[in-house]
């Protein structure tokens, strides 16, 4: 497998909105490299036979019955806004749609 | 409209619909439209940290019935995270399922016999809705979005279909039988107006035997007109972007519906900018055979075989017949039909009826039943009600419910004696001596006349059959 490249941790970096100066860049794209090249020693084992695991616990199918609970106070829920019009939270204009 | 010989357009629909439950997918909060801003909201929906989602069965079950009622299989499933900076999702990221949905590859056959391949049908949770305040109000324009996080978390089940359609008149059939099936599902409302049905169309042209052309994904269509008009427009602007030379760039594009026009929203970013992975807070879905099988026991007869069965109904159907079984099959009302031609009603008369009378939204007719409407069919047909009162009685129902001969009776509407009737002939033929000699040396259209003018004393009570009979009978005497 490749070496990440300073390149691919900086495009990740911009998609999580997360600001890194030249030494932060240099120091984590190190840093993510040896977690990758760990795991990659898996590459090294025969998982043929093997099926995907999802997760550890071993569970499926946890689901709940369709049952309304209480929700919070709403006057509780705009105090965590940055600002408050109409009874919704208010946030710089946006310039496009959601994906 | 329609490309030229040669050219053809290939179509795909993504469609999202909410799921009728009480609560969100992953949390307690009521799934209620019209309720005031940020009242259902909680630490999950809000994405507050800490909090974990647990999944709602019924919306499961849901998404089962839409996956069986398409003809996909139900498959063990995961959720994935789909990450992406929005303020309409407090999470900064979707849970929605990626490379393992619940429901993979099925089809859906259209009235018109052609047969549209379904991909797949996944559960995922929806967005908050903004509003755009300021400047024109157009989404560039504005200043600042105001957020209503009641919707952040309501469960949606999309479905995309394979690049399968090839006019916008069978992207619109599908969607309209796509809504039905969803409706009779009882999945959905199917309400596209207050966007519990929504619809995106990716739309590319290319000369036919060659390989299909870059596609560009159309938003913003809020109705099947819109879903129409809108393909149409963009498969001609791709034809003649491309038959001068041009290069068909993939985008999104917004339908501007006012000015029948699409734009250029943004640039389609790559697949892999949405970092999917695995949601670490949900465990597999993986509903065992029983399960399975419990929902497709639990799914009605949809529209087609519906449709099918009203049409076998009649004997030589027209055109029109079939429209409107068609009608009476989308207003989800041939349930009435069937219980009036069972009570003895003529099958004309009980399709003619369900499909003029009681077009309008089945929401505002929360008193009928199909006992009521059999019962108000049969008054008419036995001549108790003239088509008119019949037409009253039947709205009356709607609205307030109850017994369609006492609604009646309220209503005033008795049958008008023959004799009365008569009675009332006479002095009208004494009173308009021109128009009877007329009408008695033959000309029809003074019928009309006469009917008019009983309808007049009478408040449109008689029966207008019943008075051209008796001025037929007067004739020549």
């Amino acid at each position: 497998m490749a070496r990440l490249s300073r390149e691919e941790v900086a495009k990740v970096a911009r998609l999580a909105r997360i600001a890194l100066d030249e030494v932060e860049l240099e120091r984590f794209t190190d840093q993510l490299a040896q977690v990758l090249e760990h795991v990659a020693d898996l590459e090294a084992l025969d998982l043929a036979d093997v099926a995907p695991t999802a997760h550890p616990h071993g569970l499926a199918n946890v689901v709940r019955d369709d049952e309304v609970r209480a929700s919070l106070d709403r006057a509780e829920v705009l105090a965590q806004a940055p600002d408050v019009a109409e009874d919704r939270f208010a946030v710089p204009r946006i310039i496009g749609e959601a994906p | 409209m329609s490309l030229p010989e040669g050219w053809e357009m290939v179509v795909g629909l993504e469609v999202h619909t909410e799921l009728l439950t009480r609560t969100k997918l992953f949390c307690g909060c009521a799934n209620a439209f019209g309720a005031e801003p940020n009242t259902q909201t909680c630490p999950v929906c809000l994405g507050l940290p800490g909090s974990l989602p647990v999944l709602n069965r019924r919306a499961v079950d849901l998404a089962m019935a839409i996956g069986l009622a398409l003809h996909a299989t139900v498959s063990p499933s995961t959720f994935h995270r789909k990450n992406y900076f929005y303020p309409d999702m407090p999470k900064d990221f979707q849970i929605s399922q990626y490379d393992r949905p619940i429901n993979a590859g099925g089809y859906l056959d259209l009235p018109d016999g052609s047969r549209v391949g379904i991909e797949r049908a996944h559960l995922e949770e929806d967005t908050g809705k903004s509003t755009h305040l300021g400047g024109s109000g157009r989404i560039h324009g504005a200043e600042r979005s105001l957020v209503d996080y009641n919707r952040s978390g309501v469960p949606l089940v999309e479905i995309v279909s394979a690049p399968d359609i090839r006019s916008a008149a069978q992207a619109r059939a599908y969607a309209a039988e796509l809504r039905g099936i969803l409706i009779a599902a009882g999945a959905s409302d199917g309400r596209m107006e207050e966007g519990s049905m929504r619809i995106d169309a990716n739309v590319s042209v290319h000369r036919v035997g060659e390989p299909f052309g870059t596609r560009c994904e159309m938003k913003n269509l809020n109705s099947l007109r819109s879903l129409q008009r809108a393909i149409d427009y963009e498969a001609e602007r791709q034809y003649a972007l491309v038959a001068s030379g041009g290069v068909v760039r993939q985008e999104t594009r917004h339908w501007d519906e006012d000015r029948g026009v699409t734009a250029t929203m943004r640039s389609k970013e790559e697949a892999d900018d949405y970092r999917y992975f695995q949601e670490p807070d949900l465990v597999d879905l993986a509903p065992e055979a029983a399960w399975v099988e419990a929902v497709r026991a639990g799914l009605g007869p949809m529209p087609a075989e519906r449709r099918a069965r009203l049409t076998a109904l009649l004997t030589e159907p027209t055109d029109a017949q079939l429209d409107a079984v068609g009608t009476v099959v989308d207003l989800g009302i041939d349930g009435f039909v069937e219980a009036a031609v069972a009570a003895g009603v003529e099958v004309d008369r009980a399709i003619a009826r369900a499909a003029n009378e009681l077009a309008g939204d089945p929401h505002e007719r929360p008193g009928l039943t199909g006992e009521g409407f059999a019962e108000t069919l049969r008054l008419e047909q036995a001549g108790d009600l003239s088509a008119t009162q019949a037409k009253t009685v039947l709205s009356t129902l709607a609205l307030a419910g109850g017994d369609p001969a006492a609604v009646a009776r309220e209503l005033g509407f008795e049958r008008m004696a023959a004799d009365e009737l008569e009675g009332l002939l006479e002095r009208l033929v004494a009173e308009h001596p021109d128009e009877w000699r007329r009408y008695d040396e033959g000309d029809d259209k003074l019928a009309q006349f006469f009917t008019g003018q009983v309808m007049r004393a009478t408040r449109g009570q008689a029966d207008g059959k019943v008075v051209l009979d008796l001025l037929r009978a007067r004739r020549g005497r």
